[in-house]
């Protein structure tokens, strides 16, 4: 226990808590639009532009966030464009986007001398790599995205919720998806270093699934959604300092876990619930 | 007082090169009940995206003689997922807003307002519940207590019984017209149900991509019975 504290102690651990708590949230918060809107897997391919940037930064010696930070930016809001340009549904343009971003960074790390600690570290995340810049842009980050939520709330919900009639409303629905595209781009760049650019994607998707599994309103989606990632992001980070495992792994775990069981305990009730109904 | 106004509306699609709606002029006035009728691909469905905006007109201009939050809109089989988490309430509510309004949270006269459209649509009882959870005509209520939340003086509505059992489908019509009467709100509906065009509707357009016939519900009878309407 006292090694625990010592270990909270540490500052490069504690600007990991602190930015991996305020990526949880954010996540958490675009996750919910996301899922319902069917992109989720938008983190995961963005998640692979990372990589592929990462790879570029590392290959031409630039500092890796003023490379991917706009590559990603970019990447985010060419999906958005071209999945409604063509009217085809989003995962095409995700696939396509994300495994050749993929190959285009495998391709550059090779020719510029092969994997090296950085581009590892990368696609799976180390806590070693939050510095100080970090700390301020997840701070920033953060701020502007739940400054966004608390104003356009209702915005969004009808946007996520209802396309067709947002539209007829007058809404305008395209700005709406391009500052969600934006700001998930700008997550998962921060996020990435954390949790890797291959894992990222887990902290858009778990919370928001496994609290549509919990609560019915769209409100209490949100909120049971932030709470459920920060929380499986602490304890992710805990197990893996206790038992030595790589961190951004140990957060999916912990989210997995915590899906799985919300569901045994759902089943289990429903069907107590269904056999007191038949007596 | 008019409410919409089309002059010489046409609507093309595939790069410009065929109309589904061609030259099509008519005005829709306050408190009126309008059907508009005609085979599949005659061109309603698009003309009603035209007007709402979620498709762009090719030539001719729509003009709103009142603001398009003022304009409800319903289509045909507009289902919400069923995984959808988001509760009667709240799909209601969100109907109050419109571009015009630019305060980022609801107000009380929302709330009245919401709360009115579920009491007006019989969906108070499901309040709570899940939109993804409720039976296809109960959702097809609670989308129409949304779109009265936009304070309309136009609904748009797009074969909204399409998929629903007749029973359910008389007690829309019903409520339709409770709404036509008591809060004068106009209705420009597409349909097939020409039973139902005959007993509610105070005007018919004929489509067949232009308009075929403009008039009252008397006088589309008698050309009908004459046969010189040959594509409904």
């Amino acid at each position: 226990m006292s090694d625990l504290f010592t270990m909270f102690s540490y500052a490069f651990i504690q600007r990991a808590l602190l930015v991996g708590l305020l990526i949880a949230l954010c996540a958490a918060l675009l996750g919910v639009i996301l899922v319902q809107k069917r992109y989720s897997l938008i983190g995961h391919g963005l998640g692979d532009v990372g990589f592929a940037s990462t790879a570029l930064a590392v290959a031409l010696g630039l500092p890796v966030l003023s490379v991917s930070i706009p590559i990603v930016i970019v990447a985010a809001c060419a999906i958005m464009f071209y999945s409604q340009k063509v009217k085809s549904s989003g995962d095409i343009a995700i696939g396509m986007v994300a495994t050749g971003a993929l190959a285009t960074g495998v391709v550059i790390t090779a020719v510029s001398g092969g994997f090296n600690v950085d581009v590892s570290d990368y696609m799976f995340g180390s806590i070693l790599a939050i510095s100080d810049t970090d700390v301020v842009l997840s701070l920033i980050l953060s701020a502007v995205i739940i400054v966004l939520f608390v104003l356009c709330y209702n915005r969004l919900f009808l946007v996520t919720c209802d396309e067709t009639f947002a539209r007829a409303s007058g809404i305008r629905v395209s700005f709406y998806q391009f500052v969600i595209a934006l700001l998930t781009a700008l997550t998962v760049v921060l996020g990435m270093r954390m949790m890797g650019s291959l894992l990222i994607s887990s902290l858009i998707i778990f919370p928001a699934v496994t609290a549509g599994k919990l609560v019915k309103s769209f409100k209490a989606v949100v909120c049971t959604s932030v709470v459920l990632s920060m929380v499986c992001f602490f304890f992710g980070i805990l197990l893996s300092f206790v038992v030595n495992l790589p961190t951004g792994a140990s957060i999916v775990i912990v989210n997995i876990v915590v899906l799985l069981a919300v569901l045994a305990v759902k089943n289990l009730v429903f069907s107590r619930l269904l056999r007191y109904d038949n007596t | 007082m008019e409410l919409l106004t089309l002059k010489q509306v046409s609507i093309a699609y595939d790069n410009e090169r065929r109309f589904a709606v061609e030259n099509v002029s008519f005005t829709v006035n306050e408190g009126e009940y309008i059907c508009l009728i005609g085979s599949n691909g005659s061109g309603k469905s698009t003309l009603l995206k035209g007007i709402t905006g979620l498709v762009p007109v090719t030539s001719g201009t729509v003009t709103r003689h009142i603001r398009q939050g003022q304009c409800g809109y319903l289509s045909q089989n507009h289902m919400i997922g069923p995984n959808f988490p988001a509760t009667v309430y709240e799909v209601i509510l969100s109907g109050t807003q419109s571009r015009e309004k630019h305060l980022p949270f609801y107000t009380k006269q929302d709330r009245k307002l919401a709360q009115r459209a579920m009491e007006m649509f019989g969906v108070s009882d499901y309040r709570s519940r899940r939109i993804g959870h409720l039976s296809g005509g109960q959702q097809q209520r609670v989308l129409l207590a949304r779109a009265f939340c936009t304070s309309p003086k136009l609904l748009l509505l797009d074969e909204p019984c399409a998929g629903l059992d007749p029973v359910i489908t008389r007690e829309f019509y019903e409520l339709l017209a409770r709404l036509n009467k008591e809060e004068h709100i106009a209705i420009l509906m597409a349909s097939h149900d020409l039973e139902q065009v005959e007993s509610y509707a105070g005007r018919v357009i004929v489509m067949n991509q232009t308009v075929e016939f403009d008039g009252t519900v008397d006088a589309w009878k008698e050309a009908a019975v004459k046969g010189e309407l040959l594509n409904v």
